[in-house]
Parts: structure tokens; C-alpha cells; sequence
């Protein structure tokens, strides 16, 4: 019975798991800048794995891989946004332009945006 | 349908989704079209083969590349704070942004 339950509840993750990291590929791809793709990677991502190493501890018997495999899915919820945001201050401090259609950007320092950047800039 | 022909199908389903999204991946990091595009393409690539390493672990059983899962997740991190330094760097300004010819980049005030 319990066999039963955890085969059907690991197969049932990993498709999700899969299917996240799937619309992140898509994502990375069709997305229009490198901003806008670093939102699909970092969070559809990370979700798309963890979810696969959750169906993992599921699946498993042993408690030690349990364990690890959640020890692994702490590692990357903490990780994966450090990395991300550090790739896109990055982009940013280097230039990178944003997409045309882009709505706002309040690291602006010139005045094309209104109070919103100004704001920001006082204050930091 | 049992729990154990289930899981195949859906370890069969998953491994195939996996490798059409390894795929758009490689995808991305080959046409670019910066540095900085291929860098976060390939980190997703080191998520994307977290994800292969889990569903092999549930296949086969050696769940032992879980261990090389979390050194793979650590490489990747290292590799992309990494570059983020570098991106940051007055080379690069030199030898990427400056030589620009396609308008990735801001004009910035000299």
C-alpha cells in the first residue's frame, strides 16, 4: 500500500518536475531580453529540479538519501536567487539595455521615468 | 495500472520532456546573443542536469549521483558568481561593451 503510494506520488512529481523545467527552457528561449529569461531560468528552474529531487526523498527508503536530497533543495532555494540577482546587477552595472517594451526601470538614473526613480535615489 | 508501471511511464515521460528542455537550452547558449545570455543559459543547463540526475537516481537506483547533483549545484553557483565578477570588470567594459555593434549595450557618459 505504502509502496503503491509513494511509486504513484514520485512518478506523479517528476512529470511536474519536468514540465517546469520544460516551460523554463521555453521560456529562456522566446523571452525577449536578459532579464526577462533570467525570471524563467532562476525560478521556473530551480522548481523544476527541486521538485524532481523531492520526488527522489519520496521514492527512496533510506533516510540518509532523504536527508541529502532535501539538504540539496535547501542549497538551491538559497543559491539560485543569489545567482541571479548577482548576474543581473551585473548586466545592469555593465549596460545592458533593457527591452523596448520594458514598463519601468527604477534604477534609472536619468529623469525619463518620473518621481518613481527619484524616489529611489534619495533614498538609497 | 499499478504504482510500479506507473512510475516507469512517467520516468519515460520526464526523461523525455528533460531532454527537449536540455535541447531549447543548448539552443539558447549557441545563439546568445551575449556573454551574459550563455552564462544564464548555462546555469539552467546545470539545473536541467540536477533534474536528469534525480529522475536516474529514481530509475536505476544509484542514488549516489545525488552527492555529485549537490557538487554539480555548488560548481554552478561558483561558476556564475564568477562571472558576474568578471562582468563587472574594466576588461570586459573593454573588450565586450566598447566593441559593441549591435546595441545590446548603453551608450554610457565618458
Amino acid at each position: 500500500m505504502i509502496d503503491a503510494l509513494q511509486n504513484y506520488l514520485a512518478g506523479i512529481l517528476i512529470i511536474i518536475g519536468a514540465l517546469f523545467t520544460l516551460v523554463a527552457a521555453i521560456g529562456l528561449l522566446r523571452l525577449p531580453d536578459l532579464y526577462t529569461r533570467m525570471h524563467a531560468a532562476s525560478k521556473a528552474g530551480t522548481v523544476g529540479s527541486g521538485l524532481m529531487l523531492v520526488a527522489l526523498a519520496v521514492y527512496t527508503d533510506d533516510l540518509s538519501i532523504t536527508t541529502r536530497a532535501i539538504a540539496a533543495i535547501v542549497f538551491f532555494l538559497l543559491t539560485a536567487p543569489i545567482s541571479a540577482h548577482l548576474l543581473a546587477k551585473a548586466a545592469y552595472a555593465a549596460g545592458y539595455r533593457l527591452w523596448d517594451k520594458s514598463v519601468c526601470d527604477e534604477m534609472s538614473t536619468d529623469d525619463t521615468d518620473g518621481t518613481a526613480s527619484d524616489e529611489r535615489q534619495q533614498s538609497l | 495500472m499499478t504504482g510500479e508501471n506507473f512510475l516507469m511511464a512517467a520516468q519515460s515521460i520526464a526523461l523525455a520532456l528533460l531532454s527537449i528542455s536540455f535541447l531549447l537550452t543548448v539552443v539558447r547558449v549557441i545563439i546568445g546573443p551575449t556573454l551574459l545570455d550563455r552564462a544564464l543559459a548555462l546555469d539552467m543547463l546545470v539545473a536541467t542536469a540536477i533534474g536528469f540526475i534525480a529522475v536516474i537516481g529514481i530509475r536505476t537506483g544509484f542514488t549516489l549521483y545525488l552527492d555529485i547533483a549537490i557538487a554539480l549545484g555548488l560548481v554552478g553557483f561558483l561558476a556564475t558568481v564568477a562571472f558576474a565578477r568578471f562582468v563587472m570588470s574594466r576588461r570586459y567594459q573593454k573588450e565586450f561593451v566598447e566593441e559593441d555593434k549591435r546595441g545590446f549595450f548603453r551608450e554610457r557618459a565618458p
